[in-house]
């Protein structure tokens, strides 16, 4: 398991288009990709729930990457927040 | 004459008949099914075509209203098949709820969740939900798509119309949008927005049925909404519109036209891009050539670093479709507040004053040498001009241009086509670059000003910081006077002076820009048309000198 702390940047938070684009990203790879901020985790593939979470701008969000494809996904999902979030 | 008051959320005046929207209901069947799985499968029929149908949208609404808008359509198609959202809906099947109340009811679920969300940006999504399952429910029960019966362009009234509506919709026949629910972060303010039609939300039950085919004027600045206007605020609404579709006549009727002043100053307006995807925009606003190509793109949305190969098609597709107009390329702008894994760069404390930048570049030549490369095989393709940032001494130009040399050398050697005439510029952002700026001259062909580190470096203030408050000021003549110095330099020596931050497309500096000489000012390609109206509006003679004498005034900001 791999894992990564991120502090969200984009001014809206993870809402709508923004969290479109990182279950878009997560479908990419088998590993299953958890996203957890204040206790409660999702799984990024369901989009509601993420959606649900209420991410905003300066939250910091726990990011597990659980997979045979771990070592590959983790820091390709990094850099993709880091890019997009 | 009867006016109603809403919040404006697209500018603009509209003025025609006002029309309600029609929209197809249906009353929800609700009753007990007995194969389960039959009535899974017609689910999951309707599900499969309501996807269908919203990749469609999403084309329409690409070519319409471009990416953005179309990513819309594409999360609905994410949520449309929502693994919860799915799993909701077959629990209740599963229970022998037929399709149609299992999709309702999860429906209602999910928006009661965005609903009572703290954030107004997603509650708004509550009506997304809704509208996929508006769309399931309408395949599921065969019913048709609501819209305008109407021969004559209308305003177009509703509670709030769901994105598929409004994609829908021929907007020829649309003159504004006047709503009683929805906010700015709405669909209908979004999309008039992009369309450029008032729109005017949040009317509430102030919005009668019985305005229907009435005479009605929407003001989208004010969030007025009068109906059977009398004549005195007719005219006065129509003359608003009338001004307002003059400048943007009057801005269209510039492309192809000169940015020269009054006195015959010129000035040439370049565009600020991200990426070969951006040129398009530039086009469309007459931009006259690229003065900043962020190379950094091509990094920030690579998993590794990206090859020689693939940075030159881009490089080459950016000069190409410029069609031999000017590209300035920078060189690869990574650390600060753009991080990058792949590069590994160790953690610093103050990444602001850290390894960026050309300090990378000139760390790591290899890393260089490959970007060089590419951008003096695209070089062929057009007229390219390199530009190197976060520079501070005369040392690191030298280096850069002795490994530009030994690039060329090489690509000689090995007989790949390459131009002679590609310029080489410094980047002017630091306070040390400015100071140097006399030395600077004498080793490139241009000077490109890139305000926003400027400020932030002759300051002392990070421009990431909101709460710097009235200490962050570009306008601050500490920050103008490095302009003036660095343009004096660079005219001494004979070479041209740019600005590609941000304050190149502040309208209320341009005349000080023109005042000191400033050879280029690079914006994004929608500042292009409003910049040169304000450069041909704009006589140097007049206020020139008492701009210039200005810069040695104290300051005071305003608050």
């Amino acid at each position: 398991m791999k894992q990564f702390e991120y502090t969200v940047t984009e001014p809206v938070g993870i809402h709508a288009r923004p969290a479109g684009l990182l279950t878009k990203e997560a479908k990419k790879y088998k590993s299953t990709i958890t996203l957890t901020k204040d206790g409660k985790s999702v799984n990024v593939l369901k989009l509601m729930a993420l959606m649900g979470l209420g991410v905003k701008c300066g939250d910091t969000v726990s990011v597990t990457v659980e997979g045979e494809d771990e070592e590959t996904a983790a820091p390709a999902m990094e850099a993709f927040f880091k890019a997009n979030l | 004459m009867i006016t109603i008051q809403g919040k404006g959320v697209s500018t603009g005046v509209g003025v025609g008949p006002l029309y309600f929207y029609r929209r197809a209901t249906t009353e929800l069947k609700r009753y007990t099914v007995t194969d389960t799985d039959a009535e899974w499968h017609r689910f999951k029929g309707a599900q499969t075509a309501a996807i269908e149908q919203l990749g469609k949208l999403a084309d329409k609404a690409r070519e319409e209203a471009g990416d953005e808008a179309a990513m819309l359509f594409e999360t609905h198609q994410m949520m449309a098949e929502d693994m919860d959202y799915e799993e909701a809906i077959e629990g209740m099947i599963n229970e022998g709820v037929n399709a149609e109340a299992a999709v309702a009811d999860t429906a209602e679920q999910f928006a009661a969740m965005f609903s009572a969300m703290d954030d107004s940006y997603m509650q708004a999504r509550a009506a997304d939900v809704k509208d996929v399952s508006d769309r399931i429910l309408s395949i599921l029960s065969g019913a048709v798509q609501g819209g305008i019966d109407s021969e004559v362009p209308v305003l177009l009234a509703a509670d709030d119309l769901a994105p598929s509506e409004t994609i829908q919709l021929d907007k020829s026949k649309i003159l504004g949008f006047v709503t009683s629910k929805g906010s700015g972060s709405s669909h209908t303010a979004i999309l008039a927005r992009i369309l450029g039609i008032p729109a005017i939300v949040g009317l509430g039950d102030s919005l009668k049925p019985e305005y229907e085919g009435r005479s009605v004027i929407a003001d989208g600045g004010t969030g007025a909404v009068v109906i059977d206007p009398d004549d005195e605020t007719r005219d006065r609404l129509l003359k608003k519109r009338d001004e307002q579709l003059r400048l943007q006549r009057l801005l269209e009727t510039l492309k192809g036209q000169p940015n020269i002043t009054k006195d015959g100053k010129s000035v040439r307006i370049f565009c600020n891009i991200g990426g070969p995807e951006d040129v398009h925009a530039v086009q469309v606003n007459d931009g006259g050539g690229i003065g900043l190509f962020r190379s950094e793109f091509l990094y920030l949305n690579a998993k590794t670093y990206p090859t020689e190969q693939e940075q030159y098609e881009a490089y080459k597709k950016v000069l190409e479709d410029m069609d031999g107009k000017e590209v300035i390329i920078r060189t690869c702008d990574i650390g600060a507040d753009k991080q990058i894994d792949y590069f590994e760069l160790p953690h610093e404390e103050n990444p602001a004053l850290g390894m960026r930048a050309l300090r990378i570049s000139l760390s790591r030549p290899d890393f260089f040498r490959t970007q060089l490369r590419a951008l003096y095989r695209a070089s062929a393709y057009g007229k390219l001009g390199i530009m190197f940032p976060m520079v501070t001494s005369v040392w690191e130009i030298r280096e850069a241009k002795k490994l530009c040399e030994e690039v060329k050398a090489d690509l000689h050697a090995n007989g790949i086509p390459y131009s002679e005439d590609v310029q080489i510029g410094v980047m002017i952002e630091t306070p040390a670059a400015a100071i140097m700026s006399d030395r600077l001259a004498k080793e490139v062909d241009f000077f490109s000003c890139g305000t926003n580190d400027l400020t932030q470096y002759t300051l002392a203030c990070d421009r990431q910081n909101n709460d710097l408050g009235r200490f962050y000021n570009p306008h601050h003549p500490a920050v103008l006077r490095l302009l003036k110095m660095v343009t004096d330099n660079a005219h001494k020596n004979g070479i041209w002076v740019g600005i590609c931050g941000e304050l190149g497309a502040d309208l209320e500096l341009t005349e000080t820009f023109l005042a000191m000489g400033i050879d280029e000012l690079s914006v994004s390609p929608r500042a292009v048309l409003p910049l040169r109206n304000a450069v041909r509006m704009t006589d140097t003679r007049e206020n020139g000198p008492k701009i210039l004498a200005s810069l040695e005034d104290d300051f005071t900001p305003h608050v």
